[in-house]
């Protein structure tokens, strides 16, 4: 085939960074507006009772009430769908309420899931005390031992849950083969890939069947607007054995309807937002949205510099006296640095765990003196952030639970910025001379 | 709902609502490759206003058993069967695409039977080009993406899906990924390639007939559409601005408005 003949087979539909700017929007549909408009209501006219009557039986698309869908909100939808290649997508108030949205969707009292152990501390609690209170239960296996996921599956279980790359010790799934042991147990996996953004990996391509974000992080960048999204891949078979039946049995809540039956590809996300967005209501503000918008439409240039400075914060710790360890998936001795240059082809992330010597108080030390990074409860801000994982978000995790996610007393957690490198670099050095000083007291 | 035809088992959603003989009948049929799913924003409307609804799954399609039929006369004989097998004696038409050329080939067929046709995004012939038909008859995923390109309208590259947070383009493609693509698809593009009765059959059409086109559509243009329904005695045509061949999602509401309009007029329902 010649390349003229090659090049006219080839599709012309939108590329990721074109995406990033219009997917989900049609200015002709909304006044001409060129940005997004901020629909800021809470409902929306029937054009008559036989209208009303349609979009309450899903007859049409449309919306009803903003704890439901708003325009705005929809538009981020369908963004983020589009760039994680998934079919469907459903946006929440939080990155927690995804997940919640999403177990809540896929889970019956009496249930039980298989979760990595490396997460969010707010993700080990829901799983680990909340969950339980609701009749579903975890079995806890950590990332690497892929194997594990497989001997934890039981006869009830009904999804496999876990982190790309665990928070904070940046430990890999290995996602291509735990999806292939979720699929032989006719079960979805469900990544959370908040700190990779599709930018970096698009889980669905690696065998994800759902995908959740905290949009607050990198997706948004700007750090002003929690917000969280669900993503449908569409290629799970609801189908295929008789584990989900509120997905394939007529539902009572919308005359007999079966989502898998009339949604197939769609199906998830549509009793997600039908019957969870209906009764738990954890939706998103249209201003929220529209605010993660914004950061969404400088994604790819962000995570670009994100990685690139993220690459200099390793060399420049990898080499610095005062750092007993560093993990990150670009570091050559990091034991899943093979399994990230498959699944992270764009970047490795801008998240770095490093141990400071001088434990614990160190760490304060460091943390208490830094300038310019900032120390709070977030990642995935433009700016530097620093925390230290065992006196903060996982503070609420004994010793036990401490080690078997992967932390350590030492342990840092810096998600790195897009500031100039070198006056991060100069915050630290600050940071690590302030870290030295107690150690040297304590020595005399 | 499930039943069989010919012995074979057969997938048909009717709309959320459950099946009654007693309701007049009008049955859905997919374009190439895709399944009952395209049409999830027209069948529950009527199904939900007094109809009884069959959005079919063609043969080895969607949640359908057997084979992929290869011809368009074969799928036009099946669509009668299916009337048969589910006890009726008559029925209205709705097809999209290739499903216009079956409903056609079935309604010349079967004059007695078929009481209206709504043609979306038809055409009298719907000639293959020839790289996507070896594309898809070689089972390769390219023509799927190609096929969604081509399907959706400029507007609809972009998004603006009628149901709040799904995206066109990966939802089609996965629709038409579903099953293998070489054994729906690349028969059903061989099979639309094949068929040459278009015009002829559109000749002999008696009953009244509604083209739904849209200006965007590059599969199977308004020129098209048109020529085709010059050709049907008094055939109605309603073309759709800033859409493509997807119409039926792209612009479900509009394309609902104008069926609506055409079967409560044409095909009503009968009251006691």
């Amino acid at each position: 085939m010649t390349d003229k003949k090659k090049k006219s087979t080839d599709p012309k539909t939108y590329k990721f960074d074109t995406l990033s700017l219009h997917a989900g929007y049609q200015p002709h549909k909304n006044a001409g507006s060129r940005q997004v408009p901020i629909y800021q209501t809470t409902s929306y006219l029937f054009d008559d009772v036989d209208h009303a009557a349609a979009l309450f039986n899903l007859e049409r698309g449309g919306h009803i009430y903003s704890r439901i869908s708003n325009p705005t909100v929809a538009v981020l939808e369908e963004r983020v769908a589009a760039l994680e290649g998934g079919t469907a997508a459903l946006a929440t108030s939080s990155g927690m309420s995804a997940i919640f949205l999403t177990i809540m969707t896929l889970c019956e009292a009496g249930d039980h899931l298989v979760v990595s152990s490396q997460l969010y501390g707010g993700t080990v609690n829901l799983f680990r005390l909340t969950l339980p209170k609701f009749g579903i239960k975890c079995t806890f296996v950590k990332p690497r031992d892929t194997g594990g996921f497989k001997k934890a599956i039981q006869k009830n279980t009904k999804g496999v849950f876990g982190e790309l790359v665990g928070n904070p010790g940046n430990e890999i799934m290995n996602m291509p083969e735990i999806a292939k042991i979720a699929h032989n147990a006719g079960v979805p996996l469900i990544i959370d890939a908040t700190y990779q953004t599709p930018y970096l990996c698009k889980p669905i391509d690696h065998g994800a069947d759902i995908v959740v974000h905290s949009l607050t992080k990198w997706m948004a960048g700007h750090g002003s607007s929690m917000a969280g999204i669900l993503v449908e891949g569409g290629k799970f078979d609801w189908m295929q054995n008789d584990k989900f039946p509120t997905m394939t049995k007529p539902y009572e809540g919308y005359h007999g309807l079966s989502f898998a039956e009339e949604f197939g590809p769609t199906a998830f996300t549509m009793k997600a937002r039908a019957e969870g967005m209906r009764d738990f209501g954890p939706c998103l503000s249209p201003q929220n949205a529209w605010n993660v918008l914004q950061g969404i439409e400088t994604l790819s240039v962000r995570m670009q510099k994100h990685c690139s400075n993220a690459e200099k914060m390793v060399e420049y710790l990898l080499s610095h006296e005062s750092v007993a360890w560093v993990s990150h998936p670009s570091v050559p001795n990091h034991p899943d640095h093979d399994l990230a240059k498959k699944l992270l082809p764009h970047g490795k992330g801008s998240m770095i765990a490093f141990g400071i010597k001088g434990g614990k108080e160190a760490g304060e030390a460091f943390i208490n003196n830094v300038k310019l990074a900032s120390h709070l409860a977030n990642v995935g801000d433009t700016r530097t952030l620093v925390i230290h994982p065992a006196s903060s978000t996982h503070s609420q995790m004994d010793e036990a639970t401490l080690k078997f996610a992967g932390l350590s007393q030492d342990m840092i957690r810096l998600s790195v910025g897009i500031e100039d490198f070198d006056d991060i670099r100069n915050d630290f050095e600050t940071g690590f001379r302030a870290a030295r000083r107690p150690r040297l007291v304590s020595n005399q | 709902m499930k039943f069989q035809v010919n012995g074979v088992e057969v997938f048909a959603s009717t709309g959320g609502r459950p099946f009654d003989k007693k309701k007049p009948l009008i049955i859905f049929v997919h374009g190439s490759g895709l399944t009952h799913m395209t049409w999830v924003l027209q069948t529950r409307y009527f199904a939900f206003h007094g109809y009884s609804v069959l959005a079919l799954d063609m043969p080895g399609h969607g949640l359908s058993g057997g084979e992929s039929l290869k011809t368009i006369e074969d799928m036009a004989d099946w669509i009668s069967d299916v009337i048969d097998s589910v006890g009726y004696k008559e029925a209205s038409l709705v097809g999209h695409s290739q499903g216009c050329l079956v409903i056609l080939e079935c309604a010349f067929r079967f004059p007695k039977k078929i009481k209206t046709l709504s043609l979306m995004g038809g055409a009298g012939a719907i000639p293959m080009n020839p790289e996507l038909l070896s594309l898809a008859e070689s089972d390769d995923p390219k023509a799927v993406d190609l096929m969604m390109d081509w399907a959706h309208g400029p507007a609809g590259h972009f998004g603006g899906h009628p149901v709040p947070g799904l995206y066109h383009i990966n939802t089609g493609g996965m629709l038409a990924k579903s099953r293998t693509i070489k054994n729906t698809l690349g028969i059903d593009f061989r099979a639309c390639d094949n068929y040459k009765n278009g015009f002829k059959a559109a000749k002999e059409i008696k009953i009244p007939t509604l083209s739904i086109l849209a200006n965007g559509d590059k599969m199977c243009p308004v020129k098209e559409g048109k020529k085709l329904a010059d050709l049907i005695d008094g055939s109605k045509i309603e073309i759709i601005d800033n859409c493509g061949h997807m119409m039926l999602l792209e612009e479900a509401d509009k394309v609902l408005n104008i069926l609506k309009k055409f079967i409560l007029t044409y095909f009503p329902i009968k009251k006691n």
